[in-house]
């Protein structure tokens, strides 16, 4: 991929015509409601986009509107049944918030409006050169399809009241299954979270991790995957419902937590204890881990299907969504506690000093705390492990 | 004919065609577009080709026959057990149930949806739920037992969850057909000759209420095995029932998933067929058996046991839904409250007051959508029925079946195709579209509901009207209307608790847009905050409750000095 | 035979709803019972069939044969009901309305029709056993009615306005054949009539309820 290396030079070319063109953006986005598809599970996520909304309105007209999702992929579908209608215009989507799998679905189909992210004038603080967290979707290259707005680590949390020493790694949750049997679980497989259990325990046991960042092939699969099977055939026996039953989402299986039906939750937030808490969804006690060699990251997206009635709009709301002060405000752990995906090394010192006053909270990791980021295997990899643990594990 | 025979038939066709352009045609469009697509032709997504691998791919998902198992057995055992509860119930004390009484006793069961009653249930029934809570100290359980109270694998809590939720109905619609037998003179008659109570429920109230209630319990049966929601919640998760499965399909990123999601869609209606096709067997096994033992003369006096049995059981699920919304109530005011505790820890307001802006608009939606598609029915309704009168009509079996269509064909086999629809024909996502899809599984509820009061209403008074000069619209305005006060409201009533349930059509046809209590709390189920979801499930059962309770309350007050009209109906 | 009421009345709550009535009635007689509408005369009859409804309590005794069936459940007191609706089941023919009367005890599906066609032979309804009741005429529905109270073999019978519904016409011979069949089985009966000529017919003892003076 060239163009991304591109990208900046052509920037700089041409400065005065981009903003120019910006200033056409704003102007047709004037008076528009973008309709924000968006997983709903989550109170406080729902409510920060509730007060980007508030803000974009007063900054530049532009309301913004909800919609709730229980999944993405039903925004997606949504999409694909108004081109099965030839809705080309005017579609009901205007922005997703959307990662991996769903994302490369949208784009295989051309469902995609865009590239656009290089057009936003907030881009500027972001790393998007080639190979950077934030222009790559599950090591598909982005190519200015979607814009990032969050950082998604995956971690643990366990309650301390109740278990003294979590697992270190991988490979010790069989120990200590064994020890504590019926105390440890994980959503289902065919919920994000779930997939991402099964992704980290691959790419730590996997003998060469470097495959995986390819497209999967049967060989390399049954490769790299025959000692995830063998560690989750130990695993399994100890596990809560003996492995037969699954909570439906990383959301339940906190409730779990808080109900002491289990000792361990997952999250792919690593704030979202720390919040937890402090909306009285789990206990004082509640901390954070991660394995010792690091976990997995990825980055979380906007994008704008082709058919958006508003897509105006819709780059004004995901500009917005980049600006310092929407991240560091943001990144506030009273607010969503999301960790940011600017580079710092791009704000300046004011937008560094209002991250630097962000208060903590002694179940809010730092970045230290939370060890190497990993990278997301391929997508394809996703898919092909769901389907084969389905295969195995379904009776 | 008379002019008012024409006005008749006039309006019998107007309703006629609505119910066919809006019910029947969109019903066998959506249908359409699943079979094409469960054959692999979706042109949308560039699939064109005429083939089978859809279904093979549906039958090749790992555990296929474990789910489709699962949903016969659940959809069948619910369905039966809901139905010998209810008749066992009915037998038992229906001499000393006052019917209105009882339907004041079974609206907050009817008016609660589905998906609140689920979460309530779970919480109820998890190993580390309130019932769990309540015996810990007891048990001596420092953390939650590792019992499989909820998601079984059998589906136990499924099958218990849907009882809880159809058993109030069917009493309800045992307790109407009841109104139209003598069933105190059979019943005297029956035991002079020597028979014992329960036997002569089995022998000769039972054959005559069946034919009235066989169309309710194939809606009872056909939901189901085709719930989403409440399998979702309560039902076992690896493999789950056949309708979450078709779900996650419909919603998988892999858009071709479509394609055997809709061939599932399509095996949901066949089952749904083969369901009727069961329960009409037992209606013939049923007969010829039941004559045989007839003939026999057996006087079996030990029937009573039994029907004690069933009161039993059927007031410990009355209790458990009870319960399952009360701890929804007390979790929407609760602020810390973790296991072992009976009670919260602290409580607090702010699930209320904090859920805000999102609430009142979903509220809005809501009553909106509630009131509309109503008052649509209810005019339909109306029509149809005084069409029926103008035109001197028998009632039309056949249409009527037509109207129960909607409840009998799976939500998910054709809402997919009707949205597909709808957008080709230009139509913005939208109340609009919301309306409509909804008032095709209100209009049968409210007609349902309308057509039994109606048709009894004393054909004198109208004729009197007639005699004092009174033309058809003053008979319809100044004497039907009035006297059937409390029917049509408690019509109303129904409609708006339909209304406010429904999930699917509102999701699809709204293009997710159209927020109501019900989406929003079902998209909130999937979060872990049972807080907001108690607030959320609270008004999704107060707003039906409240409408229930219009309904006994105006008539009371309207004629408060009328005594054959002031409670009339329940 | 007989039957024997002591005492008897039935309290609605406050107080009884007619003076206690004492009453012998001897094998193959009809009592009549009449009165003014609404004082009673039909609850009688259910306390003394056992089919009052709830909230009603007994007062006093009855005795069928020397037993006290005042607590029995109405299917254990062998005690038959007609009433003016004949009260035949819409959903069984004819014939299987009076296989329904016919007791456990006599086994064998032959040995049933038979009985079933000898009765329905006894109220000229030869034939008719396949009918819906619902096609037939006031007699023969009231014919059929008494037929499967009989064939239940009860030791005393209740009639409740049994020939009310019946035209002028009809009623004389209704009247006579229902008679005559309780003069032929020598049971005691009970009627509520309104009707002066019933109890004529009757020609036994006469019952009069009045109001309880409270």
């Amino acid at each position: 991929m060239r163009l991304p290396l591109l990208l900046p030079v052509l920037a700089a070319l041409s400065a005065t015509p981009a903003l120019a063109d910006w200033q056409d953006t704003l102007d047709a986005a004037r008076g528009q409601t973008v309709y924000f598809n968006a997983w709903g599970g989550d109170a406080r996520t729902n409510a920060f986009i509730e007060w980007v909304g508030d803000r974009t309105e007063e900054l530049y007209g532009v309301s913004v509107q909800q919609v709730p999702l229980t999944d993405t992929a039903e925004a997606v579908t949504r999409v694909i049944s108004e081109r099965a209608a030839g809705r080309d215009q005017g579609g009901s989507v205007d922005l997703i918030w959307i990662n991996g799998p769903n994302f490369l679905a949208m784009q295989a189909q051309d469902l995609l409006f865009g590239p656009f992210v290089q057009d936003l004038p907030d881009a500027r603080y972001v790393d998007l050169s080639e190979g950077a967290p934030a222009a790559l979707d599950f090591t598909t290259p982005v190519n200015g399809m979607e814009a990032p707005w969050r950082l998604a680590k995956f971690v643990f949390t366990y309650d301390s009241a109740r278990v003294d020493q979590p697992p270190a790694t991988m490979e010790e949750f069989v120990p200590w299954a064994a020890a504590h049997p019926g105390r440890l679980t994980h959503p289902d497989p065919t919920n994000f979270m779930g997939a991402t259990f099964l992704k980290q325990a691959l790419v730590e046991l996997a003998p060469n991790p470097q495959a995986l960042q390819q497209p999967v092939t049967e060989a390399a699969f049954a490769e790299a995957t025959a000692p995830l099977w063998a560690w989750y055939d130990a695993l399994r026996p100890n596990m809560w419902r003996a492995g037969r039953a699954f909570p439906e989402n990383e959301s339940v299986q906190q409730q779990m937590l808080n109900d002491g039906e289990v000792d361990i939750a997952m999250s792919f937030d690593p704030a979202s204890t720390a919040a937890a808490i402090d909306q009285g969804l789990l206990p004082d006690t509640a901390r954070v881990f991660v394995p010792e060699g690091g976990t997995i990251g990825n980055v979380s997206f906007v994008a704008i299907p082709y058919n958006a009635a508003h897509a105006e709009g819709a780059q004004v709301v995901a500009n917005f969504l980049l600006d310092p002060a929407t991240q560091a405000h943001m990144q506030n752990i009273e607010v969503l506690g999301s960790f940011s995906v600017l580079d710092p090394a791009r704000l300046d010192a004011g937008a560094q000093a209002a991250f630097d006053a962000l208060p903590t909270a002694p179940a809010l990791p730092t970045l230290a705390d939370l060890g190497p980021t990993l990278p997301e295997p391929h997508a394809s990899w996703m898919t092909r492990l769901t389907e084969e643990w389905a295969r195995r594990y379904t009776e | 004919m008379t002019r008012s025979g024409a006005e008749g038939r006039t309006l019998r066709a107007v309703v006629l065609t609505v119910l066919i352009v809006a019910v029947l045609g969109p019903i066998a469009a959506g249908l359409w577009q699943s079979l094409r697509a469960g054959l692999g032709v979706l042109p949308a997504i560039g699939a064109e080709t005429l083939s089978l691998d859809p279904w093979r791919a549906l039958v090749d998902l790992p555990g296929f026959g474990t789910s489709l198992r699962l949903t016969l057995w659940t959809g069948f055992a619910a369905t039966g057990l809901a139905l010998l509860l209810a008749v066992g119930v009915c037998a038992a004390v229906h001499d000393r149930m006052d019917r209105r009484a009882s339907g004041r006793l079974l609206a907050p069961f009817l008016a609660a949806p589905h998906a609140a009653m689920a979460i309530g249930l779970a919480f109820l029934l998890a190993p580390s739920g309130w019932i769990a809570r309540a015996l810990a100290p007891v048990m001596g359980w420092d953390r939650p037992p590792m019992l499989e109270t909820v998601n079984d694998p059998w589906g136990l809590a499924l099958i218990v969850g849907l009882v809880a939720k159809e058993l109030p109905f069917l009493l309800l619609v045992i307790l109407s057909a009841l109104s139209q037998i003598p069933v105190r003179a059979q019943m005297a008659a029956g035991r002079a000759l020597g028979y014992g109570r329960g036997i002569v429920w089995i022998k000769v109230i039972m054959p005559q209420v069946w034919p009235l209630i066989r169309l309710p319990v194939m809606v009872v049966l056909a939901f189901s095995l085709s719930v989403v929601d409440v399998a979702l919640i309560l039902g076992p998760s690896n493999p789950p029932t056949l309708a979450v499965r078709l779900l996650r399909l419909f919603s998988d990123p892999d858009i071709f998933q479509l394609l055997p999601a809709s061939a599932g869609a399509i095996l949901q209606a066949l089952l749904a067929l083969a369901g009727f096709a069961v329960l009409w067997l037992c209606d013939r096994a049923g007969r010829v058996i039941g004559l045989w033992w007839v003939r026999r003369g057996g006087r079996g006096l030990s029937a009573e046991p039994g029907l004690w049995l069933a009161t039993g059981l059927a007031t410990a699920l009355m209790i458990l839904g009870a319960l399952a919304m009360v701890s929804l109530l007390v979790w929407s005011v609760a602020w810390r409250w973790p296991w072992p505790g009976l009670l919260p820890d602290s409580w607090s307001l702010r699930p209320w007051t904090g859920a805000g802006q999102g609430v009142t608009r979903a509220l809005m939606n809501t009553v909106t959508l509630a009131l509309s598609t109503t008052a649509l029915s209810l005019t339909l309704a109306i029509a149809w029925l005084e069409g029926e009168d103008r035109g001197h009509f028998p009632r039309a079996k056949w249409a009527e079946r037509l109207i129960y269509l909607p409840l009998l064909v799976p939500q998910i086999a054709f809402l997919y195709g009707l949205n597909v629809l709808v957008l080709r024909l230009g139509a913005a996502p939208g109340l609009v579209p919301v309306v409509w899809a909804q008032a095709l599984f209100v209009f049968p509820y409210v007609m349902i509901a309308l057509s039994d009061p109606w048709r009894a209403l004393d054909p004198g008074l109208p004729r009197a009207a007639a005699a004092l000069g009174a033309g058809p619209w003053r008979r319809l305005w100044r004497v039907k209307l009035p006297v059937l006060l409390t029917p049509i409201l408690t019509a109303s009533a129904i409609g708006v608790a339909v209304s406010v349930a429904q999930y699917l059509p509102t999701l699809f046809l709204g293009g997710g847009r159209v927020a109501t209590l019900t989406t929003e709390a079902v998209t909130l189920s999937s979060g872990s905050d049972r807080r907001i979801t108690g607030v959320y499930a609270s008004l999704q059962a107060g707003l039906p409750f409240a409408a229930y309770l219009a309904a006994f309350l105006i008539p009371a007050l309207r004629f408060r000095n009328r005594r054959a009209l002031s409670g009339a109906a329940a | 035979m007989s039957l024997n009421l002591h005492d008897l009345s039935v309290r609605f709550g406050a107080g009884p709803l007619f003076p206690p009535v004492t009453l012998n009635a001897a094998p193959g007689t009809i009592t009549t019972v009449m009165g003014p509408s609404g004082v009673g005369k039909s609850t009688l009859l259910d306390a003394i069939g056992g089919h009052l409804a709830r909230g009603a309590t007994v007062v006093g005794r009855v005795e069928l044969n020397g037993r006290d069936v005042t607590r029995l459940p109405a299917e254990a007191r062998c005690i038959g009901l007609m009433f003016q609706d004949a009260g035949l089941f819409p959903h069984l023919s004819v014939g299987d309305n009076l296989a329904f009367g016919l007791p456990h005890a006599l086994k064998g599906r032959a040995a049933r029709r038979q009985a079933v066609a000898d009765a329905l032979a006894q109220a000229g309804l030869s034939g008719m056993d396949g009918r819906d009741p619902a096609t037939l005429s006031g007699g023969q529905r009231a014919r059929a009615a008494l037929m499967r109270t009989l064939l239940a073999e009860p030791q005393a019978l209740l009639l409740d306005e049994p020939f009310s519904k019946l035209d002028t016409g009809l009623r004389g011979e209704i009247r006579a054949f229902t008679f005559a069949h309780i003069a032929k089985r020598g049971i005691p009966a009970l009627m509520v009539s309104h009707d002066p000529a019933d109890a004529e017919a009757a020609g036994g003892p006469l019952l009069t309820l009045s109001q309880e003076q409270t």
